[in-house]
């Protein structure tokens, strides 16, 4: 296998990965505040936490919206099939996101406490469930799923909840949780920045401990996800680099460089996607059992002329979006302080 | 609502599903009319704070800015939910719709993820600076962020609705394939971009965002004078708001008229049903209102005799084609077609109507003390949303029994893998969300109307206070 004759088809499914691997270090943070709100003591620390993520969760969020458009767009047979066979876990998510979006605008509506505490909840639980049923679906993408001959999805939505997929799912909560508690050090001061030091440290533990035990479980149950580093050892440097950069993060915090430790979480989620992307290459859905019913990037694709389009159309706008992007997190850097604009 | 009658050879529709079919039309309708709630809000309340943040950079009044931090907050409300409910649009193409997806993701796609790139990254990364940047950059600044959340609005209007028109009169494309395999492929981009109905029916649909922006405000600053609250504040923005309402008002006079015009030529099924039109005739007559009753094929009504042919072809003793001339399984439900159809226009001559006393009245100077007009004006903003649900409704009822005019049946859109009880399961999922979601809306919106604008605001502090530089 060699990447030089890089196709269309090969360029959108690095494309899409990106969205997606940017949706991770972006939405991955608020989801991963959102699942340590509750953890927080008084009302001013949830809403210190709620204001980290205030002007950005939004726009985070949208990076899930172009990747599934860009997926639609570019592969609608993997769209297709993987959108009806995960129904019913695709509509738990959209519930999450949406009584987690509702939660964050509605909170700090109203001093109750009993509406607070609610939305709380509701916050919380739906970053969770939101972050977990994520996990769960590339732990089915991973492990491969049942394909039939047309390519369609031929399974249920209880076979989707197999034990490597629920530990990619708890994994991916606790990747979000450590990223998330890393963004929040970044946002707070005072005791709450303290409090918070500790917390990256369980979450890294949480974390180090499902990496663990997922790339034990790959290793020995889902071998074709190992199969391309293994043939190809310089690949290896891939998995070194992800390596180090969680490595980097104790370091990095315990020299109170904050904004080094996120960058390295954001470097291990690169490096993580770039892994799962090179041994899923060329698949997109891979089919199990019966490989032979797989949707690849060129099985699944759309026509070169509209692949060459939308390349035309993301040349075009990702820069902007990333230079304005890029100048919205500028504006808004620095501590959080409540003023009466804050949620 | 019935599965076709030519089913395609080697599939087998049973009544499990027609139950799908039914229920999974039921879940889209309900979940894109609620989430249309929102989005005309959004687009036509963007234009809005485009204009009071724009008077208060000209004008160096404290009430505009008043008026744009107001009416942010409703903006942010409307915002968040026409986000939260969005998502849910775009993977129900995916998880009720797979048939579909496959068939026109090669056209449809590349719309969606220019919505996604231009639009949506815009309108969300400058909400922030909109919502939470009043102190962090300069006025100029932040009315450039205001302008960049509009555009995005406006921008994610453009794409939408280029795609939902290809799906109304298809171009720039070809089928490749046959039976189960086929699927549309785009052969010339801005032919697909400029189909035929996609320039009338983007303008429609922003004139009556617009509307529904302005209407807002007309309404809400009615009430204050009525409590006599605010009492400045509310003028002020009446009278922005009026002016919007009435000028998007005409504006949607025209588009409406050419977006018929279009319809009759492109989706002469359509524009029968609209007007219960069954016989090919010259002299066509228009329904003012009526009632179809499709089993004898006659419309019991007040009718116009050759007022449609006049507005079709501007010459009254031309032909309109009648639905006879399509065979009956290709025809839209017509008595349905024909209730929206007229519900939105009277929605657009009333608010036409309203705003007109509104000048009026102004005009002689009573607007303010003239009760039973502020109460009309109250009341006006369900208008905008009447009439803009009644049209897509109307707009995709009249497609039917095409899900892709002319080339991919509803019926033949679903999902294969997906069964009723599932989507069953989701509709009540979905149903309980948005009632809730609803509701807290509601309240919310009540609880800003009855907390009224900050008397902080007539005061800028921080950036906001320095003079402009010229």
């Amino acid at each position: 296998m060699t990447f030089a004759s890089l196709d269309l088809n090969t360029v959108w499914f690095i494309l899409i990965g990106v969205l997606f691997t940017g949706y991770a270090m972006l939405d991955g943070f608020d989801l991963g505040v959102g699942a340590l709100h509750l953890f927080t003591d008084t009302d001013e620390e949830r809403r210190v936490m709620l204001n980290a993520i205030g002007p950005v969760w939004d726009g985070n969020e949208v990076w899930l919206v172009t990747g599934g458009g860009a997926l639609f767009a570019a592969f609608p047979n993997v769209y297709a099939t993987v959108f009806s066979g995960f129904y019913f876990a695709f509509m738990l998510l959209l519930a999450a996101l949406i009584f987690r979006a509702v939660a964050i605008e509605f909170r700090s509506k109203q001093p109750m406490r009993w509406w607070r505490q609610m939305w709380d909840v509701g916050f919380s639980a739906g970053s969770v469930l939101s972050s977990l049923l994520i996990g769960v679906a590339m732990g089915n993408i991973a492990w491969g799923v049942p394909v039939d001959e047309r390519g369609e999805f031929a399974g249920t939505f209880w076979g989707l909840l197999h034990p490597y997929a629920l530990l990619l799912g708890v994994t991916t909560v606790a990747l979000f949780m450590m990223h998330g508690a890393i963004y929040a050090l970044l946002k707070t001061a005072g005791p709450l920045h303290d409090k918070l030091r500790r917390w990256v440290i369980n979450c890294m533990v949480f974390f180090i401990i499902c990496y663990a035990v997922t790339t034990m479980a790959t290793l020995l149950y889902v071998p074709h996800m190992a199969e391309r580093v293994r043939a190809n050892p310089w690949l290896f440097s891939v998995a070194l680099v992800n390596m180090l950069a969680i490595a980097n993060i104790p370091r990095e915090i315990h020299l109170g460089r904050d904004g080094r430790a996120f960058l390295s979480s954001c470097l291990a989620m690169a490096a993580l996607m770039g892994l799962f992307g090179l041994e899923m290459f060329p698949n997109l859905v891979l089919s199990n059992p019966n490989p032979a019913h797989s949707l690849t990037i060129y099985n699944a694709a759309s026509s070169a002329k509209t692949l060459g389009i939308m390349l035309t159309i993301a040349l075009i706008g990702v820069p902007i979006v990333l230079a304005y992007t890029v100048s919205i997190y500028w504006i808004f850097r620095g501590k959080v302080k409540l003023d009466r604009m804050s949620y | 609502m019935a599965t076709s009658l030519d089913q395609p050879a080697g599939r087998c529709y049973d009544i499990r599903m027609m139950d799908v079919l039914l229920l999974s039309r039921i879940q889209f309708a309900f979940t894109v009319a609620f989430h249309y709630l929102y989005p005309p809000l959004s687009i036509g309340l963007g234009i809005m704070l485009v204009l009071m943040e724009g008077l208060w950079l000209k004008t160096n009044q404290p009430i505009y800015h008043q008026m744009a931090r107001f009416w942010t907050k409703v903006f942010a409300l409307t915002f968040a939910i026409g986000v939260a409910t969005g998502i849910v649009m775009e993977f129900e193409f995916g998880t009720n719709w797979a048939t579909y997806s496959r068939y026109v993701g090669d056209v449809f796609g590349s719309a969606l993820a220019a919505e996604g790139i231009f639009a949506f990254f815009l309108e969300s990364g400058f909400l922030a600076v909109l919502l939470f940047g009043w102190d962090k950059v300069g006025r100029k600044m932040h009315f450039f962020s205001t302008c960049m959340v509009s555009l995005g609005a406006h921008f994610s209007a453009i794409w939408i609705v280029v795609a939902n028109s290809w799906m109304q009169t298809p171009a720039g494309f070809r089928i490749e394939g046959e039976g189960l395999k086929a699927r549309a492929v785009i052969t010339d981009f801005w032919e697909m971009v400029f189909n035929p109905s996609s320039m009338d029916r983007l303008f429609h649909t922003l004139c009556g965002a617009w509307q529904a922006g302005a209407f807002l405000v007309v309404s809400v600053s009615a009430w204050y004078l009525l409590r006599k609250k605010h009492a400045d504040f509310a003028r002020a923005s009446l009278r922005v708001g009026l002016t919007v309402g009435m000028a998007a008002s005409l504006l949607q006079l025209v588009s409406g008229h050419s977006s018929a015009g279009g319809v009759a030529q492109n989706q002469p099924a359509k524009l029968a049903a609209f007007e219960g039109l069954y016989e090919t005739q010259s002299r066509a007559p228009l329904a003012l209102f009526g009632w179809v009753d499709e089993k004898s094929e006659t419309v019991r009504g007040v009718e116009v005799p050759g007022l449609l042919s006049w507005l079709v072809h501007g010459d009254a003793a031309k032909p309109v084609k009648g639905l006879r001339e399509f065979k009956p399984e290709d025809r839209p439900p017509v008595n349905r077609s024909f209730q929206y159809y007229h519900l939105m226009v009277a929605a657009g001559f009333g608010l036409i109507a309203v705003a007109g006393l509104g000048f009026l009245y102004f005009w002689r100077g009573s607007l303010f003390e003239k009760r039973w007009l502020l109460w009309l004006l109250v009341f006006s903003v369900l208008g905008p949303q009447l009439g803009n649900q009644a049209g897509w409704f109307a707009a995709e009822t009249g497609r039917q029994p095409w899900i892709v005019y002319g080339l991919l049946r509803t019926s033949q859109g679903l999902s294969e893998v997906v069964k009723a009880d599932m989507v069953l399961a989701s509709l009540i999922l979905f149903g309980f969300i948005y009632v809730l979601l609803f509701a807290v809306f509601v309240y919310l919106l009540n609880d800003k109307i009855q907390h009224g604008p900050d008397a902080a605001d007539l005061m800028p502090s921080g950036k906001l206070a320095l003079p402009m530089k010229h």
